[in-house]
């Protein structure tokens, strides 16, 4: 059995054409906001342990321009990019991650954990995999009560080796849920290079399923945008898909990772495919001035000082309010 | 007044539930078109249908993993995982998703989600089908864990677990499935974390939940038999438990044995003693004695699984120790 394959380019082409400065938008503002992190985390602002994803931001950038806000999304360890296209509040990220009481999740969950359900965004995730089946169930619920609303599981090539891919994949087939699997297989899980854990492909193991399949040059914005936009409408209407969007990681596993384990080469060669570098190329040929360029990226680093003084100017969490909210306080919803 | 079997007091929780919130779900496996590996939800595909109840593939991580999902996403799930030795399978599920995701997401929503575990040993079902691994559960921030006795208690808190905007782990001995007790014709909600005085008495309290509630009831007549006058309580809620009411008791009694299935070793009675052993230290004449089973897997033979069990001559035993 083969997957089956989609033929996006040719429909989706003949759509609407892809908003590309939206995308460098998007992909600015997760850029930006990542770097500033790093220097946050090099200065002991940003607690804990934080994953960036530069490098990888045109797969959220692509996928999330064709979602809605009632669509969710279950994400990463390396979920910022997530986050951020989906619409989070970039003040209550800011302060999430800063460990303010002003965050999203209260300065109770941090970088591995921030989460925003009014915008469908399930929260980043420190186990890896885990996204896949709470997504799973997602889609069962919006199969059940929204019908055209679809859940996205976003997980690395490292969550290829997780048994719950399986059993997700194996369900959602199963019951035909809008479920769109993305996997950005960025060539590393953690220190090790993928061909030396995963002994097979994402192709061959959706085709076991019959899930459609696509893979994607995940470096280029307007190709994952482009190809997810019909695979995105096909979940919506028949059940399960497959995206594999290829990008590098640029950074190190965590912030702080010294990739000793890395070619220096192959860290050269991810620089080249620089998905904000390309799209820029193109936007300058096209459509864009330098001066509006320049002005977005003000615009950008503008909005991003402003959060991070926001999250700079706020308060500690409180201790006996984190206590009391282990559980749903009491008089709601009880006998 | 009528008579019900537990199973179908379980059942009966199920219909009701289904029957007032159409945004309750149930799956797991062998639920729907088999009604359940006991029957507990027998009838209930064809009364709601395939939408609300259905059976899944065998694969507790994702049936647990996508509960969550599910709750997170405005449906209240109930799923059953067969064995309560399965539920290792869930554990990621359970631990680090169900349990955190009120706290660590600053509040912005709960899990509502009700997962339905037999426990407990006795038929023969060996050492992977009969553990009792609720001390587990009880010990995670986020969860709550109730063990009913009787089925009045099956009904009432599995009413309330899936009323309740937490997840909630439902923990059903299942050498009780058979049992008939006589119910109210109209059976009460009942709250979680409230415990039942089934037995009121003046020298010692004899504490347990779930299955070990009838040998302490047992204990408890024999004991009178010799002039020894026992309290009985069930917790029927482990997490939260009822320390108020076995404080009271304490306070009255003065002495106390705590009593389950589970290992006896880092078992539930090992919370409760210690936390009565310092808020109940002034009121206590004599030690707090544990009864449990022994620390080694529950064995299949009934030569071996007859001394593994709690029974009645061992909290007998127990309040001798204490009262001596």
């Amino acid at each position: 059995m083969s997957a089956k394959p989609m033929n996006t380019s040719r429909r989706a082409q003949a759509g609407k054409a892809v908003d590309l400065p939206a995308l460098y938008k998007s992909m600015l503002l997760i850029r930006r906001t990542e770097e500033r992190l790093a220097t946050l985390f090099a200065d002991g602002e940003v607690p804990g342990f934080i994953h960036l994803s530069i490098g990888q931001e045109a797969v959220s950038a692509g996928v999330m321009s064709n979602l809605t806000k009632a669509d969710t999304i279950a994400s990463t360890h390396r979920g910022h990019g997530h986050a951020l296209a989906k619409g989070l509040s970039l003040e209550g990220f800011f302060s999430e991650l800063l460990a303010r009481r002003e965050g999203l999740c209260q300065g109770r969950g941090g970088s591995m954990h921030v989460a925003d359900m009014s915008v469908g965004m399930l929260g980043a995730n420190g186990i890896v995999g885990a996204g896949l089946s709470i997504a799973l169930g997602s889609a069962l619920a919006h199969k059940r009560l929204r019908p055209g609303t679809i859940a996205v599981a976003f997980f690395g090539d490292g969550a290829l080796a997780e048994g719950l891919l399986h059993e997700t994949l194996n369900m959602a087939a199963l019951w035909k849920l809008p479920l769109l699997f993305v996997c950005e297989n960025n060539g590393w899980s953690e220190f090790l290079p993928s061909e030396k854990q995963i002994a097979f492909t994402l192709e061959r193991l959706s085709a076991a399923y019959a899930i459609p399949y696509e893979r994607v040059d995940g470096n280029d914005a307007e190709a994952v945008a482009l190809r997810s936009r019909e695979i995105i409408e096909a979940v919506r209407r028949s059940g399960p898909a497959v995206l594999e969007c290829a990008t590098v990681r640029v950074r190190g596993h965590f912030e702080g990772d010294a990739q000793k384990y890395r070619d220096r080469a192959d860290l050269e060669d991810v620089a080249k495919v620089d998905p904000i570098m390309r799209c820029e190329a193109v936007l300058k040929k096209t459509r864009m001035s330098d001066e509006a360029l320049q002005a977005l990226d003000a615009d950008v680093r503008s909005a991003i000082e402003n959060a991070i003084s926001v999250a700079r100017a706020g308060q500690d969490p409180d201790f006996e309010r984190a206590r009391e909210d282990v559980y749903t306080p009491q008089g709601f919803a009880s006998p | 007044m009528t008579e019900i079997r537990y199973l179908r007091a379980i059942n009966m929780a199920l219909a009701d539930a289904m029957a007032e919130d159409d945004t309750v779900v149930v799956f797991g496996e062998d639920v729907s078109e088999a009604g359940g590996s006991f029957g507990a939800s027998r009838g209930l595909r064809d009364r709601f249908g395939p939408d609300r109840i259905f059976d899944t593939p065998i694969s507790e991580a994702a049936i647990a993993g996508a509960a969550v999902g599910v709750a997170m996403s405005g449906l209240r799930p109930v799923i059953e995982i067969m064995f309560m030795d399965f539920i290792t399978l869930t554990m990621d599920a359970l631990v680090n998703q169900a349990a955190k995701a009120r706290f660590m997401f600053g509040g912005q929503g709960s899990v509502p989600m009700v997962l339905r575990t037999p426990h407990g040993a006795g038929l023969g079902a060996g050492p992977q089908h009969s553990q009792c691994l609720e001390a587990w559960l009880a010990h995670v921030p986020g969860l709550k864990v109730v063990c009913p006795s009787d089925p009045a208690s099956a009904y009432g808190l599995l009413r309330a677990a899936i009323r309740d905007p937490d997840p909630v782990i439902m923990v059903e001995n299942k050498a009780l499935y058979g049992m008939k007790a006589e119910v109210a014709d109209e059976l009460p909600v009942l709250p979680i974390g409230k415990a039942a005085i089934l037995r009121r008495g003046k020298e010692v309290t004899l504490v347990s939940y779930g299955a070990s509630v009838h040998i302490c009831s047992a204990a408890a007549a024999q004991l009178e038999a010799d002039g020894i006058s026992a309290e009985v309580i069930d917790l029927r809620s482990l997490q939260p438990w009822d320390e108020a009411t076995v404080l009271e008791s304490l306070s009255s009694t003065h002495r106390l044995v705590v009593v389950h299935e589970a290992v006896e070793a880092f078992g539930p009675g090992a919370e409760i003693a210690a936390r009565m052993a310092d808020v109940g230290f002034d009121e206590l004449d004599g030690p707090i004695v544990r009864v449990g089973a022994p620390f080694m897997p529950v064995p299949f033979s009934k030569a071996l699984e007859g001394r593994y069990l709690p029974d009645a001559a061992k909290v007998v035993a127990a309040v001798r120790r204490t009262l001596a």
